[in-house]
């Protein structure tokens, strides 16, 4: 019963950071409509930047993190300005492939500085594990900060989209971005804030992932980054409660999977996850359902 | 003189066609030649059979991609199942059958066909969904199918197969017995069947197979429900049959690939860099880069895009970088308004040229 | 017996009702056209004929068979071809290809007939062919007959749709606003299109139109529709003159 628990905690641990790169990546789907394959690149940098900052340069872990999501946030505003702006009314592949791009460019970045060896991440928190149960259960500090940044962002953000004017303006892009252009909303610099936003949430979910995770390379976040969109598409694709469920549900169901099925088949029974749930709600737990007009 | 009218009356796509096709045999011919004449390096002769697999994996993706207009990330999946299926096959017989061309052209028709049924379990629940949410459960099929490849062990002793999902021993082997598949060791020692020469057979086949669909009654119909899911219907066209038709025929040729590729390598392995969703959108590149819709580009882009990055090579680390700029400036020139101005522009210097010239 | 029969046909949207109790009987060859304000539910009917919504009430026999809630392609293969009104051909095809994608049916090959180029292959898509130019010739259209689909002006785009819905050799062709976007010279020579594809085929037609100088050109008999019911049915000029069906129209 105890060894379910902790399984349990350390399901909720990793699925809330999938929840918070989750977040990033149904906003920006939300709004660009488009499948950002270079956000898991983005969580990579960031933590990068924390190993360089905190590990090399030895400055406090508060302020490599803040360096960190500024990197990120301005990588992410960056890319978005390049690369996806000039292909706005391009067809769907042509911006999948361009994320695609992107995603080999950080990666082979990183790979030139860094090297491809696996470097071993410091972890930035520094709180000490709760014991219950006689100290059968232990709860890790990591896991502790990691649940509560993701409620602390999932209740901002949320505030943000529905009482800041910038945060209505992106509902409005995202349900119809020529209607709200002609109410006088500013798309681009909407379409710009959310990347920014969703960027810094990179950052911090690279912090998070690697401090209870601590293997760093140049791929570390292609597979969480692929994983988290699968937990946008579980919890429906454009909704910020759907993500946080999405990402929860997927980081649970891995552990238990890896920890009472098979350690090797834990990616399959979530990706198997994924394909029952689309398969009876294909529009996720929270999408809504569009239909054709004839 | 009739011969000559003969060929005047063939239309324009079989004219495309018949280009490809001696594009194709062409190629094989210059290969062959510097081979011969010892011009070629042992890296670049070592290319030349996955530059086959990627060719048809390339032609095949675009039968799901341009042709039924359903993005697929899963495109690797049906490669691993066919590079596994022929490789068993070749192993289980490599003592019954020692004819190298028969056992291998068996092993290809095992690979494609486990492929097509692949293709069609995996179909069947994934052509019901639309856009992103497909793309996105073809990837999940293709990483479960790669996942649970890992975990198979596969032996065979007097008493016939065992199989089992926990390792070697828990498979209970006589002494006679042999170990096919060792989970995530994957199969060691198939037989060397995969030759350049194969390569460009399989090669023409599948052409031969996709272009024929594509301009048959088969072909028109997949192509309407692409642009017109509601009008097909309204014209009597069935939806699903005609989908998963091109999704299966589509997975069975990467199946036929998959073979081609086992059949290269002294230990098959299922790993993320070739059979994960990282390989199923490399394929897209090519796809996507090659056209959509376009087969003799799907052809010209898997073979330049894989060299690309072997001519690169005297960059040495610089040269994966270049290639995703490479990829963006790509995308950014011709599907960019900005770039297509560009493009126009170009166009109308070369006709100006043109018409001062005459 | 008529070619058409429909009884207390009905549709929810949830809590609307977006087609109620509605009744039509069209007989064979009967040009017939059916009216109404914008969203009476006129298109909506279209798609119960047609099996793109299932209703919720009533039935459609056709040549006396019952085809309600049927799906879309075994309607078409009991008779029935339709055009939509926003148009909806296979852009990327070609003009001739559109045509051939609606004989599919008429003129089978299998799919491994088609990749091994059996004698067969060549024999079916020659006759595809030279139905298709027919049909394209009535049109107009045999010149385009290698351009893409969107290529063409509109005009003749709505023409192409007709062509294609011919193709699948329909006893009851379904045209949703045909004169729609047309100036008076295209629709004029719309309506000899039509009357002639009715004269040629014996063909029967239902048609949805907005334009009344069509309607009251070419249609024997209307309906009328309002708020999903039946205002008023019966011969085009008596109809034309009811009162409740120009009040519908001119809103008192």
């Amino acid at each position: 019963m105890i060894g379910f628990i902790s399984y349990l905690v350390n399901g909720i641990s990793l699925g809330s950071v999938y929840a918070i790169i989750a977040l990033g990546y149904t906003m920006v789907y939300g709004i660009a409509k488009m499948l950002n394959f270079a956000h898991g690149d983005v969580i990579m940098i960031g933590a990068f930047v924390v190993f360089s900052t905190v590990s090399g340069m030895g400055l406090p872990p508060v302020i490599g993190i803040l360096i960190s999501v500024v990197v990120c946030t301005v990588l992410g505003m960056l890319i978005e300005r390049i690369a996806y702006k000039p292909l706005r009314h391009a067809s769907k592949l042509a911006v999948l492939i361009t994320a695609i791009g992107v995603s080999y460019f950080l990666q082979n970045v990183a790979l030139l500085i860094y090297g491809a060896n696996t470097k071993s991440f410091t972890s930035v928190v520094t709180m000490e594990p709760i014991r219950l149960a006689d100290g059968a259960l232990v709860i890790s500090g990591e896991t502790i900060v990691t649940v509560i940044a993701c409620i602390i962002i999932m209740i901002g953000l949320s505030a943000f989209i529905k009482y800041s004017k910038s945060g209505r303006a992106m509902l409005a892009v995202s349900e119809d971005s020529g209607a709200a252009q002609l109410m006088g909303v500013n798309v681009n610099s909407t379409i710009a804030l959310t990347f920014a936003i969703g960027s810094a949430l990179a950052a911090i979910a690279g912090v998070l992932l690697c401090s209870s995770y601590p293997s760093l390379t140049p791929y570390t976040g292609s597979m969480p980054g692929i994983k988290a969109f699968v937990a946008a598409v579980f919890g429906g694709i454009g909704s910020i409660p759907g993500a946080f469920i999405g990402g929860i549900l997927l980081g649970v169901i891995e552990i238990l999977g890896r920890a009472y099925i098979s350690s090797q088949l834990s990616d399959a029974i979530v990706f198997a996850v994924l394909i029952v749930v689309l398969l009876v709600k294909p529009t996720g737990i929270l999408g809504k359902q569009i239909q054709e007009k004839v | 003189m009739s011969k000559k009218m003969k060929v005047r009356n063939l239309s324009k796509t079989t004219k495309s066609n018949l280009i490809t096709y001696g594009m194709v045999i062409v190629a094989y011919i210059i290969v062959e030649i510097f081979l011969r004449a010892g011009m070629v390096s042992s890296l670049i002769e070592g290319l030349l059979v996955p530059l086959c697999v990627y060719v048809i994996l390339a032609v095949s993706l675009n039968l799901t991609v341009g042709i039924s207009g359903e993005l697929s990330l899963g495109h690797a999946g049906f490669m691993c199942v066919g590079a596994f299926a022929g490789a068993t096959f070749s192993k289980c017989l490599e003592n019954v059958i020692t004819f190298g061309i028969l056992r291998f052209t068996l092993a290809i028709i095992v690979g494609t066909l486990c492929a097509a049924l692949f293709g069609i379990l995996v179909g069947i629940p994934v052509l019901r969904l639309k856009g992103d949410y497909l793309a996105i459960v073809t990837l999940a099929f293709g990483e479960i199918i790669k996942n649970v490849v890992n975990v198979i062990y596969l032996g065979r002793d007097s008493r016939g197969f065992h199989i089992s999902i926990k390792d070697t021993i828990s498979l209970g082997l006589e002494d006679d017995g042999e170990v096919i598949i060792k989970g995530a060791q994957g199969i060691t020692g198939t037989p060397n069947d995969s030759t350049f020469l194969w390569g460009i057979i399989l090669i023409l086949i599948t052409l031969f197979i996709v272009i024929n669909l594509i301009n048959s009654r088969t072909g028109r119909a997949i192509m309407s429900i692409r642009d017109n899911r509601i009008a097909a219907e309204s014209i009597g066209i069935s939806v699903t049959k005609y989908k998963l038709l091109a999704f299966s025929v589509s997975a069975a040729l990467a199946g036929t690939a998959g073979v081609l590729y086992a059949h290269n390598l002294a230990t098959l392995t299922a790993l993320p860099k070739n059979f994960g969703y990282n390989m199923s959108i490399t394929i897209l590149v090519f796809v996507v880069l090659g056209g959509i819709g376009n087969i003799r580009g799907s052809v010209i882009a898997a073979v330049v895009l894989t060299l690309l990055p072997e001519l690169l090579r005297a960059l040495n680390d610089y040269r994966m970088l270049i290639y995703a700029v490479i990829l963006i400036a790509t995308m950014i020139f011709t599907s960019s308004p900005g770039g297509q101005a560009i493009q126009e522009r170009i166009k109308l210097f070369f006709e100006r040229r043109k018409t001062k010239e005459a | 017996m008529a070619l058409l029969e429909v009884k207390n046909l009905g549709i929810s949207f949830g809590g609307l009702r977006a087609v109620d109790d509605f009744n039509l009987t069209i007989e064979q060859g009967e040009l017939y056209g059916l009216i109404g304000p914008n969203g009476a539910g006129k298109t909506t009917i279209f798609n119960l004929l047609t099996g793109v919504y299932k209703p919720t009430d009533g039935y459609i026999m056709l040549d006396g068979e019952n085809i309600t809630g049927k799906k879309t392609i075994e309607i078409n293969r009991h008779g029935v071809a339709r055009t939509f009104q926003n148009i909806r051909l296979f852009n990327e095809l070609t003009v001739l290809d559109n045509v051939k994608a609606g004989l599919h049916n008429h003129h089978p090959y299998s799919t491994l007939t088609g990749i091994l180029r059996l004698p067969k292959y060549y024999r079916v898509e020659k006759e595809m062919n030279e139905r298709a130019m027919e049909l394209l010739k009535v049109f107009g259209l045999e010149q385009e007959a290698d351009y893409k689909a969107s290529n063409l002006p509109y005009g003749q785009q709505r023409k192409l749709e007709i062509a294609r819905a011919l193709a699948t050799d329909p006893k009851l062709l379904l045209l949703d606003e045909p004169a729609a976007g047309m100036n008076p010279n295209e629709t004029q020579e719309l309506m000899k299109t039509i009357r002639f594809v009715r004269d040629e085929f014996h063909m029967t037609i239902l048609l949805i139109e907005h334009d009344m100088k069509l309607v009251s050109g070419i249609c024997e008999r209307l309906t009328v529709l309002n708020f999903g019911q039946v205002l008023a049915e019966g011969e085009t000029t008596e109809v034309l003159n009811d009162p409740k069906v120009i009040a519908a129209y001119l809103g008192e």
